[in-house]
């Protein structure tokens, strides 16, 4: 199944802003962290389609992923 | 989300020789600062009671002449009554202090428990030479009492925590994120959300920030930043500029103009990140 993963802020750097992906049945968002070059924990805030998603969630065809650096400066 | 509580140190009932005075002074609708210095000399007042008179009355302050066409004197009313806690007074504590005293929100309590340091000065509206070293919450004071004297600051030389939330948040009609790192949020925002106080987020790393509003009950902050193990972010690597704490700051002003009004607050329960060097912004429902 192909889903498009869509780096945003500082997880741009060195990587892209969007690429799709081909995953088998069953992949779940963490493969797609993997997929896309992220260390654990550089990408902590998920998105699915628009909808916040965990790395557990699994994946389905056409999915649209968000990913976001943790943001904690004031 | 809830409208804010009246404060009840905010008089109601006003006096007829101050009345007359202030109807007496004011100008083409409006009361003018000089009118308000000679009231509460006259009469032995603070300009936060005189200014709740004129209110009272339905005359607005001239400062608040442009904030008319949005808020009315209904809103100018509900901004006076409202307290709201600035929770840090770094990068972005100082912009929301700024915008909220120049708004008009009666009561602003400054928590931050740290002095300037020289890093500070590329950012904090704050940070001057001369308070190098002194408590921030202290030049908090000093810039409201130079922009708005009739806007109380209480300043509050602490880190808030669990701990002392409920004396320094209990009954507030909002919370605005000035904090620095993200147990610290965690923590504040799960106190604000069992004490019934909105909670409104922002956070900042280069060129990068996002903001949300929590709204009492709700676990917004947990399910933004999850289980995230660290206590800083991109930050650490990227630093601080001025303008983008300033947008993120506005950002929130702008929900807790909405919350002490009771109107729907745009981010609740949603996040919003805006990105300066791509020049984007998103925003997304949190589950």
């Amino acid at each position: 199944m192909k889903v498009t993963v869509r780096l945003f802020a500082s997880l741009r750097e060195g990587r892209f802003e969007s690429r799709e992906f081909e995953f088998r049945d069953g992949g779940l968002v963490a493969d797609a962290i993997f997929a896309a070059g992220l260390r654990a924990g550089e990408a902590t805030v998920i998105f699915r389609n628009a909808r916040h998603a965990d790395p557990p969630d699994g994946l389905a065809e056409g999915d649209i992923l968000a990913f976001f650096p943790p943001v904690g400066g004031g | 989300m809830a409208a804010a509580r009246p404060d009840a140190s905010v008089p109601r009932a006003t006096h007829p020789e101050r009345a007359a005075f202030l109807e007496k002074e004011t100008r083409l609708g409006f009361l003018p600062w000089s009118a308000e210095v000679e009231a509460a000399s006259r009469f032995g007042l603070g300009a936060r009671e005189i200014e709740a008179e004129a209110l009272a009355l339905g005359i607005l302050p001239a400062r608040y002449a442009r904030n008319a066409g949005l808020f009315g004197i209904e809103g100018q009313r509900a901004f006076h009554a409202a307290r709201v806690v600035v929770a840090g007074c770094g990068g972005l504590g100082g912009y929301l202090v700024e915008y909220l005293a120049r708004l008009g929100v009666g009561a602003i309590v400054a928590v931050d428990p740290d002095p300037f340091d020289e890093t500070n000065l590329n950012r904090q509206l704050l940070a001057t030479i001369d308070d190098l070293g002194r408590p921030k919450v202290d030049a908090a004071a000093r810039r409201v009492a130079a922009v708005n004297p009739a806007v109380s600051l209480v300043a509050v030389r602490e880190r808030l925590c669990a701990q002392n939330a409920e004396r320094l948040i209990g009954g507030a009609s909002a919370i605005a994120d000035g904090l620095d790192s993200i147990p610290a949020r965690l923590e504040i925002a799960a106190a604000a959300s069992r004490l019934g106080v909105p909670f409104v987020h922002a956070a900042v790393a280069g060129w990068y920030g996002q903001a949300a509003t929590q709204a009492p009950g709700a676990s917004t902050l947990a399910a933004i930043y999850g289980d995230c193990p660290s206590e800083r972010g991109a930050e650490t690597a990227l630093g601080n500029q001025a303008f983008v704490p300033a947008l993120a700051a506005a950002l929130e002003v702008a929900e807790i103009c909405k919350i002490i009004l009771g109107l729907p607050a745009g981010l609740e329960n949603r996040l919003l990140v805006f990105d300066l060097l791509a020049m984007e912004t998103s925003s997304f429902p949190l589950a």
